[in-house]
């Protein structure tokens, strides 16, 4: 099983690292050629604004899409979750604001329960890092906690993107989703 | 029950910034030049480091009201510099909400004896070192984020080469020591024994390091990359260059791409020329920056 890190900018380090130890073998992923044969993708934290003009500059906005719309399971966090909204590569039917809970004097870590995600166990320490929030999004978006009442983790098919960083948390759980997701399409497919 | 200003809130953040450029702007124009060029944050500053060199006199906290023009002009981070031990100057950058608080050897000291004790503030410090005895007795007052000192103002990253090596060989040497050797390390160091404990154990800081001080060309960046840094600080480097909008750009690219030459070269090519540089040689040992802070 081999999941992609964007690895543009940001902590996609500490992504990779909690995804080595769920044991799948992880590629940073830098220009198009990166995203060839990948099972999962992980888009993660760090600065929107960067990340967008990387993504620009290497090309990789019409590739990243074709790679997610087929149904490659997906993970984005804080930065990646915007990525992912309708005004960026528009593979996530859902608005976020930057920013949302206001400068880094605002950032904060919190318990969060999850629903089925939790896998029955107890709620997920959420840290949130100028993080955004999910303004608006359309009906086929599961939402899966709010902060404030604005939603903060939301899932549609195959894409789970949350607004904080579990990368960071050293909860694993969302990792395990994204790779039992990958598991269930390999097993879809053969 | 919500926790804001935890430690992994704090050095989470610069988590964020890894891989990525924080440029010094000294307007509200050039803030969106470098936030338009990529950077991950800027630096407000009333001078860059290279006229605070040539101007002389002494170097203090920005006008706050350049740095809420610089806020209101950019959506990435936003960080000062306080002199080192201005506990005051911290406090009103901290009521500014700025994202981060650079305790800076580029400022003149404002205390030859003590650093801020950064755990009493809700915002997070970066802190220059040119050691790891320096960078671990900055991150036991509590900064979040160290950045190699290197020699600002002179575009001559030979400072910023030593230093990073320093921090990365000391790393080194500390792990095959033994329990009764690390405390003496820790003496040798003067830096606190639980994190030379802990450095020995993981090989690398407990926060995130970035290089500074003397980064003027892309491959600078991807220099101070390959020698370990997480990232780097752009001072005098971008502005004072012939094209800023390009340069700025260029050494974001390189320093995504370090590991791959073709596309530094191809980051390098028709920038135009690089900020005039100093020979570290030629300057007094009182000209050196790098020796402010303890």
């Amino acid at each position: 099983m081999l999941v992609g890190v964007l690895a543009l900018q940001g902590d996609f380090e500490a992504h990779a690292r909690v995804l080595g130890e769920l044991g799948a073998e992880v590629r940073e992923v830098r220009t198009p050629a990166g995203l060839q044969g990948l099972d999962g993708l992980v888009m993660p934290g760090g600065e929107s604004t960067t990340m967008t003009l990387a993504i620009e500059r290497e090309g990789l906005a019409q590739p990243l899409r074709a790679l997610v719309a087929a149904g490659t399971p997906t993970l984005g966090t804080c930065a990646g979750m915007i990525m992912l909204d309708s005004d960026h590569l528009g593979l996530l039917d859902v608005r976020t604001r930057r920013n949302a809970f206001g400068r880094q004097v605002s950032s904060f870590e919190t318990d969060l329960a999850l629903g089925a995600l939790a896998n029955g166990g107890g709620p997920l320490r959420a840290i949130f890092i100028r993080a955004p929030w999910v303004e608006a999004h359309g009906a086929g978006v599961e939402v899966l906690a709010e902060v404030d009442g604005h939603p903060v983790a939301v899932r549609e098919g195959n894409v789970l993107a949350v607004a904080f960083h579990p990368e960071l948390s050293g909860d694993r759980r969302l990792h395990a989703w994204l790779i039992g997701r990958i598991r269930q399409s390999e097993g879809d497919r053969s | 029950m919500r926790d804001t200003a935890t430690f992994r809130v704090k050095s989470g953040l610069a988590e964020m910034l890894k891989g990525g450029v924080i440029m010094d702007v000294v307007t509200a124009e050039q803030a969106r030049v470098a936030e338009s060029a990529g950077a991950v944050a800027v630096m407000a500053l009333e001078r860059v480091p290279a006229d605070i060199r040539s101007a002389g006199g002494v170097a203090r906290m920005s006008n706050p009201s350049m740095v809420e023009e610089i806020q209101s002009a950019v959506t990435i981070p936003v960080m000062a510099k306080a002199r080192i031990g201005h506990i005051v100057e911290a406090q009103v950058l901290e009521a500014l909400e700025i994202d981060y608080i650079d305790e800076s050897e580029v400022l003149t000291p404002a205390d030859e004896a003590h650093h801020i004790d950064k755990w009493r503030f809700k915002v997070p410090f970066v802190c220059g070192a040119t050691n790891l005895g320096e960078a671990l007795r900055r991150i036991g007052e509590g900064a979040a984020m160290v950045r190699t000192k290197g020699e600002a103002g002179t575009g001559n990253v030979v400072e910023a080469v030593r230093h990073m090596r320093a921090i990365r060989g000391e790393l080194r040497r500390l792990a095959a020591l033994d329990e009764a050797e690390l405390a003496t390390a820790a003496k040798t160091l003067a830096a606190p024994l639980d994190l030379v404990r802990a450095v020995a154990e993981t090989g690398k800081l407990p926060v995130v390091n970035f290089s500074a001080g003397g980064i003027a060309t892309p491959a600078d960046a991807a220099l101070m990359m390959t020698l370990g840094a997480e990232g780097v600080f752009v001072g005098s480097g971008i502005f004072k260059s012939e094209d800023p909008d390009r340069t700025a750009a260029a050494i974001v690219e390189a320093t995504t791409h370090y590991e791959d030459p073709a596309r530094v070269l191809g980051a390098s090519r028709g920038l135009g020329a690089a900020m005039s540089g100093i020979e570290i040689s030629t300057l007094e040992e009182s000209g050196l920056i790098q020796h402010r802070g303890w």
